[in-house]
């Protein structure tokens, strides 16, 4: 029987570039500037990293395939190197390689590193691009925000929601996200919104209005993991430790069969059981102390509430509209500024997630420091509610 | 006994309002304005010859009990593909028998009719189909702009429960150029319409019809319904008047609801006047161009029995006002519209995959498993059920005639589409199995969770750097 993750892996240090239309910066930029406040921070030489998972998502408008671009941008010494692309969750499967590496007695010092340049393309949202030679003969030429607004109307529908409440508490997800984006120096949006003004946007997808959508943003974000042994050889106390790493893949179910109705993430729910297992989370509403979720739209952030067993079903609305996320809630949700401040470069947010997490567990989360925050869930969702991958990060204090 | 066994309509649901026409260009010609009666009916943008021709020949199979096929003319001056047979399209997206003899008949306003004399003098076994289908591109503050009109009507030609006797035909060839279209042309040429009116209708007509009137004993007092499509509002009657045909037995052309649609106008005022005639009545058909065909029906009893799903009253009742010229200019490229960098993106169409699932994007067939019964669209190797996963367990299931209810939805203003916002969303089919897909048809405000969907073989995207199109079934709100 597997024993899990749990304790196995501590990260040794973490960097995370300034998200934003970074028009001067190439990915190659980004991921020095990632690299070197983790390498910084972690105290080791470059030589001493022995593997590294390098996510990056979407080739055509980022660095190209292979693994080649991150071995040549850090000059790494001939390690072995693995690219990974899976959608949104891609810097989640960059860290989930280096861990596993490590917890495999694999080698001692792995690295991930995600990247993602979205701003080339001349035009606002995220790259137009082929879903595949076959898909792209039948499906919608669907959006994200087109794809994420059948979310609202899948919801809506099973719970009965009027659109104007339902609207008003996706409206407050973003107005929350914002004020906490403020705070932070390496979000991308940093400026207070209004729920006047979300609900007067105009709409991207109906529901879906502007300023429900996550801002589009170049980044980069990196850790360097070892075991909890080399980490205190190396100096380090107050050791921050992988809890859970779960990953839930779509297997055509929620597009081709009746038992899924739309109204919910199906990957989520089985990827939170499964990472609540793994960590010994009995409770996630009193143990999760914060979460960074894929806020990619602000629907799928009020409907993975419910999914993480952190809202009742059918309660996320109130739950929102009461506060439960805000940062002064219960269940602070996205207290660095979400997808939503950050943007979403693909291959780095599940990264820059992590980061938070590590910053607000040493205390270094500046103004927007949490009090005592025991374990973080990150979680990232890629593809489309009615097909998707979906993975799961908890991060907390070793040994506790 | 040979003749028509059935018969089917349709006609695009935009109506285009002829003022708004009248107002864009009266600026120019101020004599449009005479002509600003009624509304045309017009292609959306994922129509063409091809998918009307899909939607009138299923209308047409809807009437008939034996659906066994024997052919599938498709007649068209407008056909999308200039080298790659039309009409096995057609054929394919109705999943006729791939056994069945297709052609497609092109190059005269009198095509339909022509095709329409071989197949009644044929040896016609089981029912051939006829589809006359156009989608005519006329100039910007063109007269035929305002005076023409998108359709498509199909007739089925059999020896049982024949619904329009087949009594005679005549036909007489004359090069006349009452108008041309040219290889390299994307818009027809044509000369003054009081000489072809003179010249033409009055003396091509009149030399077939008469021999044909003869020759069965008749006189034109015993037409009940005379057929001349033409664009020519008073030519039919004048004709009628010379040919000693009641004028009342004129049948409208309908320019003030439709328009006159190409090569389809014959047989769809053939399909509305059996839908309107009594048994017994007589029925003089022209087609015109190069020449005339002339072809006498007498209707029979069984006419009345003859329900197509839609027919052309119906097809006439399901329509939805359209009052922006400036996107009918935009569907039928008369205006190089800015569509943004996202319509940019390459639309190549790899033939050997396309080839691979044609069987789902022209057929639109799925799988019903046969150990569990689940019904499921797209049809993989395992059955989808959780509970069964069974490898290559589906049978064919046809999902174009299911009717289906909207599960989720949204009108997506980020994506390109040629008529924004894009309505797509998950289908949920009566009968079982659902699928993700794109939506047409559809007006503001007049879809959610729970309306009632049809489905429509339509033009999914165009590939306008190597001249293809591809095509695939989209839904619509139940008219």
């Amino acid at each position: 029987m597997a024993s899990g993750i749990k304790d196995k892996v501590v990260i040794l240090g973490m960097g995370c570039s300034k998200f934003g239309e970074r028009w001067d910066s190439s990915p190659s930029d980004l991921m020095v500037e990632a690299f070197e406040e983790c390498i910084a921070d972690a105290g080791i030489e470059r030589k001493q990293i022995e593997a590294a998972w390098f996510g990056a998502g979407i080739d055509t408008f980022n660095v190209g395939s292979s693994a080649m671009p991150l071995a040549i941008a850090l000059r790494l010494n001939y390690i072995p190197v693995t690219k990974v692309e899976n959608m949104c969750a891609t810097g989640t499967e960059a860290f989930r390689g280096a861990v596993y590496a490590v917890a495999s007695g694999a080698c001692d010092i792995a690295l991930a590193l995600g990247v993602e340049k979205l701003k080339d393309t001349g035009y606002g949202g995220l790259p137009q691009r082929t879903r595949g030679v076959e898909n792209d003969m039948y499906w919608p030429n669907l959006s994200a925000p087109g794809a994420f607004a059948q979310l609202a109307t899948g919801y809506r529908a099973k719970h009965k929601l009027n659109k104007a409440d339902l609207k008003r508490a996706m409206a407050h997800v973003s107005v929350k996200s914002h004020a906490n984006g403020v705070k932070n120096p390496k979000a991308h949006l940093r400026r207070e919104i209004t729920e006047e003004q979300v609900l007067n946007a105009p709409y991207i997808a109906e529901p879906i209005g502007l300023f429900d959508c996550c801002g589009v943003s170049d980044g980069s974000a990196c850790a360097i993991v070892t075991t909890p042994e080399i980490a205190r050889s190396l100096g380090k106390d107050n050791l921050i430790s992988v809890k859970a790493l779960q990953l839930a893949v779509s297997n055509g179910i929620e597009s081709s069969h009746e038992s899924w109705d739309g109204s919910y993430l199906k990957t989520t729910r089985i990827a939170a059981q499964r990472a609540y297992d793994e960590a010994g989370v009995k409770n996630p509403k009193a143990e999760i102390t914060m979460s960074e979720v894929h806020d990619c739209f602000s629907i799928t952030e009020l409907v993975t509430m419910e999914d993480l067993q952190l809202a009742e079903e059918g309660k996320a609305v109130t739950a929102v509209l009461d506060g439960t996320f805000d940062a002064d809630g219960s269940n602070p949700c996205q207290i660095d500024g979400g997808l939503k401040c950050f943007g979403h470069p693909i291959g780095a947010s599940g990264l820059r997630m992590i980061y938070e997490n590590y910053l607000q567990f040493q205390g270094r989360a500046g103004a927007r420091q949490l009090s005592d925050p025991q374990l973080g869930l990150n979680h990232n969702l890629g593809g489309f509610p009615h097909q998707n991958i979906c993975s799961i990060s908890i991060i907390g204090h070793y040994g506790q | 006994m040979i003749g028509i066994t059935a018969y089917g309509a349709y006609i695009p649901r935009a109506r285009l309002n002829k003022q708004a026409i009248a107002d864009a260009n009266a600026w120019f010609d101020p004599s449009l304005n005479s002509l600003a009666k009624g509304e045309r009916s017009i292609c959306n943008w994922d129509e063409d010859s091809i998918t009307m021709a899909v939607e009138a020949t299923r209308d047409c199979l809807s009437a008939l009990s034996d659906k066994t096929v024997d052919s599938l003319y498709l007649a068209s001056t407008t056909l999308p593909f200039l080298d790659r047979q039309n009409s096995v399209v057609v054929s394919e997206a109705l999943n006729l028998d791939n056994r069945i003899r297709t052609m497609d008949i092109s190059a005269s306003q009198r095509a339909a009719t022509s095709a329409l004399i071989s197949l009644l003098q044929g040896n016609v076994s089981n029912n051939a189909l006829l589809v006359a289908s156009e989608h005519r591109r006329s100039k910007a503050g063109s007269r035929s702009e305002m005076l023409w009109g998108d359709a498509a009507a199909t007739v089925s030609v059999g020896c049982s429960d024949v619904i329009a006797q087949y009594l005679d035909s005549e036909t007489l060839t004359v090069d006349f150029i009452d108008h041309y279209r040219g290889e390299d042309s994307s818009f027809d040429y044509s000369w003054e319409e009081r000489w072809i009116r003179d010249e033409g209708f009055f003396k091509i007509v009149p030399a077939a019809v008469n021999m044909l009137l003869q020759r069965a004993s008749l006189k034109g007092s015993d037409v009940r319904h005379f057929i001349l499509p033409t664009d020519q509002p008073r030519t039919p009657a004048a004709l009628a008047k010379k040919l000693g045909i009641d004028t009342d037995a004129v049948v409208d052309n309908q320019i003030a609801a439709v328009g006159v649609a190409g090569v389809a106008q014959p047989i769809l005022m053939l399909a509305k006047a059996i839908e309107a005639a009594s048994a017994g009545d007589l029925i003089l058909l022209i087609g015109f161009g190069q020449g005339c065909d002339a072809i006498l029906f007498r209707v029979t009893d069984t006419a009345a029995k003859c329900a197509p799903a839609v027919g052309v009253k119906g097809a006439l009742a399901c329509r939805r006002e359209e009052h922006n010229y400036n996107r009918f200019l935009s569907f039928n490229n008369l205006l190089e519209r800015d569509i943004g960098k996202r319509a940019e993106s390459d639309k190549q169409t790899y033939l050997s995959g396309y080839n691979r699932r044609k069987d789902l994007l022209t057929g639109f067939i799925g799988g019903k498993c046969r150990e569990c019964g689940t019904v499921q669209i797209p049809r993989d190797k395992y059955c989808v059920n959780p509970e069964c996963h069974a490898l290559e367990s589906q049978d064919d299931y046809r999902f174009a005639d299911k009717t289906a209810t909207v599960a989720t939805w949204t009108a997506d203003r980020l994506t390109f589409d040629w008529n924004p916002p894009a309505y797509f969303g998950m289908v949920e089919f009566d009968g079982g199995g659902k699928l993700m897909m794109d939506f047409t048809e559809v007006e503001e405000g007049k879809i959610d969770t729970g309306t009632k969907l049809t489905m429509h073989f339509r033009i999914k995207q165009f590939d306008t750097q190597r001249g293809f199109r591809k095509y695939f079934w989209k839904a619509a709100p139940e008219s």
